[in-house]
């Protein structure tokens, strides 16, 4: 009997030992990732060399779909879990969770003569001063236009100060000459259709400074939802889902359905390594409305977070990708725009791009002069997403005939006042 | 007695003077606490927690996740799901795609269930008799129940997609595509028919069950007093199936207002608003949107469970006629 109690005491022992989950090892990190490109990758690249610099220290680079970081991330931190490091986007969103590593770098001066203009862009608040991660990249809406499609419909591509107007009829000759189905698409998201809004006069923000729809932003919606209707956009984009649910276009673009979209400078590597000769492609100004010609800012950052255990490994890891030479390193593989201002002003050689996507990172490089104001203003602003999650849902409505423009409208105006509300709670 | 049993029995055995004194400690009719403590105790967890967390969130409102860290808001996330200027129009609702996706899911259930039913009975039916190839018929209408709904989404999508392999086939038979997910009629027509296709076979099995227990003398004597096929179903066959047909209907009910994975990959709840069910708008307003509305999508949640307990209870008082029923026949 002895010898059987003994042998179910083991047993319970030893399953409740295998229950145990793994608890990370002393200087590991984690680093969440999302990539367009081959933006992990190029990561785990310099990940490998800094493990070999600083034996000890593991960097496992998890790569995830950017829902992932959109949805789960900010739930996991809200629960007090997550990462070490994450590659985000909702900067100024997520701030309240980032680490300040400035005691775990190098050379802060460094940080802030070359990333000084950004570091702002994570800190919780204005007077901080704190270094909680970098922009890997400056990113900037725009479109992008099948140019083989052009010529073979005989159809000249609209001038740099062309309206919206002018490359939809342009784009629709193209469609209507060459069976393509449908002229163009947007990315389904709030912040792509807020450039064409700015552009074609949304103030976005009252004298307060809070959120307002306005007339501008009013035509835009009209003009899309026509678009849609008359058959010049591509239907499947934005009706395609359902919520605010984001839904690229490059994928229409890549498979010769549309002669244009809008999406932006992130998918530049994508263009190049998938679309290959299959068609000549051209990254072009952001049309004109009649108050500007305007696309939207925006950019990842790699930021550190404090659900990490390990906050100096954090630093130095953060610390050696931000170096010159892996930065260059990082923004020449995945044909991006820096946000280094040394590297900016030197030049990246970018050697892997084609001459068509060294083109359109000078034509959206250029792109930044033409950004308005407000543009930048936006895409600072902490409720942002209050405007544009409900523009995804209420346009979607409208453009399958749910609900008028009018009413779309003020449905916007409804939700954005509930979620800012909400927020403020 | 086997070596399993003999090993069990010691096993048992060992608790024994633990009981014994439990039973003088707590005396007889306390003792019953002890054995569902364990239950409990899970349950307890698992369940009414959870439920106690999900009444706390929808009293709470604000984006926090932290219960203490959101602000009392007492019953304003029900007030602000239900306003409606007119409840005729969902339009002047001031969460209109709350209604929209209850009345999408009141449509959605109705015709689910209603041609779920009927399609598994006719089917239990035909598989019932001795036809040719009755074991592998069995299997092809089993075999879509192992699939996940992600997998059993996908391959709808891949076939109806506007480039899919049904566009295809009318693009090479001469005729022009169709907006099969584009067109909210036909998008709602396809979330039914995916949902009946995925799980018919699961309650297929249930009837078919069913239909072999019913004595086989029975059908007999109906041959012998000459009872037609249609008055030997109307007679014998549903009355002696009722039971299985019972929870067949609730299961189907259930599962249809819980209806999620597979309609969230196959249309994501578009176009639109067509195909958002009541379980999509809950997750949306928690988790999909980047301002998670807890509060709200836990009040829209509680606001599910009275329903399905409505349907619950239904299922009981069902039951319990149908088990009267029987006892006076």
């Amino acid at each position: 009997m002895t010898t059987q109690v003994s042998k179910t005491v083991i047993a319970a022992a030893v399953a409740a030992f295998l229950s145990i989950p793994v608890v990370a090892q002393a200087g590991e990190i984690r680093v969440m990732c999302y990539q367009d490109g081959i933006e992990c990758d190029v990561t785990a690249e310099q990940a490998k060399r800094f493990e070999a610099a600083n034996p000890g220290t593991k960097v496992v680079i998890d790569v995830v779909p950017y829902k992932t970081i959109v949805e789960q991330l900010p739930v996991q931190l809200a629960a007090g879990q997550g990462p070490d490091i994450a590659r985000v986007t909702d900067l100024g969103g997520l701030s309240k969770y980032y680490l300040d590593v400035s005691a775990h770098v190098k050379d802060r001066a460094y940080w802030e003569s070359n990333f000084g203009a950004t570091l702002p862009w994570l800190r919780p608040t204005a007077s901080d001063k704190g270094i909680y991660g970098f922009m890997s990249q400056l990113t900037m809406t725009g479109p992008f236009v099948n140019k083989t499609l052009f010529e073979q419909a005989k159809v000249a591509l609209p001038g740099p100060k062309a309206t919206w107007d002018e490359w939809v009829e342009a784009a629709r000759k193209v469609a209507k000459a060459t069976q393509t189905p449908a002229a163009l698409a947007w990315d389904r998201s709030g912040h792509r259709f807020a450039g064409p809004a700015i552009s074609y006069g949304a103030k976005i923000f009252d004298a307060k400074g809070d959120l307002v729809l306005d007339d501008g932003y009013k035509t835009t919606v009209n003009k899309f939802v026509a678009w849609h209707k008359d058959g010049a956009m591509l239907k499947e984009v934005w009706a395609g889902s359902g919520g605010s649910s984001y839904a690229d276009s490059i994928g229409e673009f890549k498979n010769g359905r549309v002669a244009m979209v809008l999406s932006g400078s992130w998918q530049i590597n994508r263009l190049q390594k998938d679309i290959g000769n299959a068609f000549d492609w051209v990254a072009v100004p952001n049309p004109c409305g009649p108050a500007a010609c305007s696309g939207i800012p925006g950019g990842a950052a790699w930021v550190a977070l404090k659900t990490s255990k390990s906050p100096k490994e954090v630093g130095m890891f953060l610390d050696f990708i931000a170096s010159e030479a892996n930065y260059a390193e990082f923004t020449g593989k995945t044909e991006n725009i820096p946000a280094h201002a040394g590297l900016a002003r030197k030049g990246v050689p970018y050697p892997g791009a084609t001459p068509a996507a060294r083109a359109a990172l000078a034509s959206f490089s250029a792109g930044v002069a033409t950004l308005s104001p407000v543009a930048y203003q936006f895409q600072g602003y902490k409720f942002n997403r209050a405007m544009m999650l409900p523009t995804v849902a209420r346009v979607t409505q409208a453009i399958v005939g749910e609900m008028s423009s009018d009413e779309a409208m003020t449905k916007i105006g409804a939700d954005m006042a509930d979620a800012v509300k909400q927020a403020q709670k | 007695m086997h070596g399993v049993d003999r090993l069990l029995g010691g096993f048992f055995n060992l608790f024994e003077p633990l009981f014994r004194a439990a039973q003088r400690w707590l005396g007889l009719s306390r003792l019953g606490w002890l054995f569902v403590g364990p239950n409990l105790l899970v349950f307890g967890l698992f369940t009414f927690l959870p439920i106690l967390i999900n009444l706390l969130y929808a009293s709470t409102g604000g984006v926090k996740l932290m219960p203490l860290e959101r602000p009392f808001t007492g019953a304003e996330n029900f007030a602000i799901l239900l306003e409606c200027r007119d409840y005729l129009d969902i339009q002047s609702c001031r969460k209109d795609v709350f209604w929209r996706a209850t009345f999408n899911t009141a449509k959605f259930s109705l015709i689910q269930v209603g041609l779920m039913v009927g399609l598994s009975l006719l089917t239990a039916l035909v598989l019932n008799r001795k036809i040719v190839g009755r074991g592998f018929w069995r299997g092809v209408f089993f075999y879509p129940v192992l699939l996940s709904p992600v997998v059993v989404a996908l391959i709808w999508k891949w076939l109806l997609q506007s480039q899919g392999v049904f566009n295809a086939g009318l693009l090479a038979a001469g005729a022009s595509p169709v907006d099969w997910l584009l067109d909210a009629g036909w998008a709602f027509f396809w979330t039914v028919f995916v949902s009946i296709w995925a799980h018919m076979g699961f309650y297929t099995l249930i009837l078919l069950a069913g239909l072999q227990a019913i004595p086989k003398d029975m059908y007999e004597a109906a041959q012998l007093d000459a009872a037609s096929p249609w008055r030997t179903l109307r007679r014998i066959t549903l009355p002696l199936l009722m039971p299985n047909l019972i929870v067949v209907l609730v299961l189907a009910l259930i599962r249809a207002v819980q209806i999620f994975d597979e309609v969230f990959v196959l249309t994501g709840g578009g176009p639109g608003s067509a195909t958002t069910f009541i379980v999509q708008f809950i997750y949306q307003t928690g988790f999909a949107e980047q301002i998670h509305l807890y509060g709200l999508a836990a009040a829209a949640s509680l606001l599910l469970a009275l329903g399905l307990i409505a349907l619950t209870l239904a299922q009981l008082r069902l039951t319990r006629a149908s088990e009267a029923g029987q006892k006076a026949r």
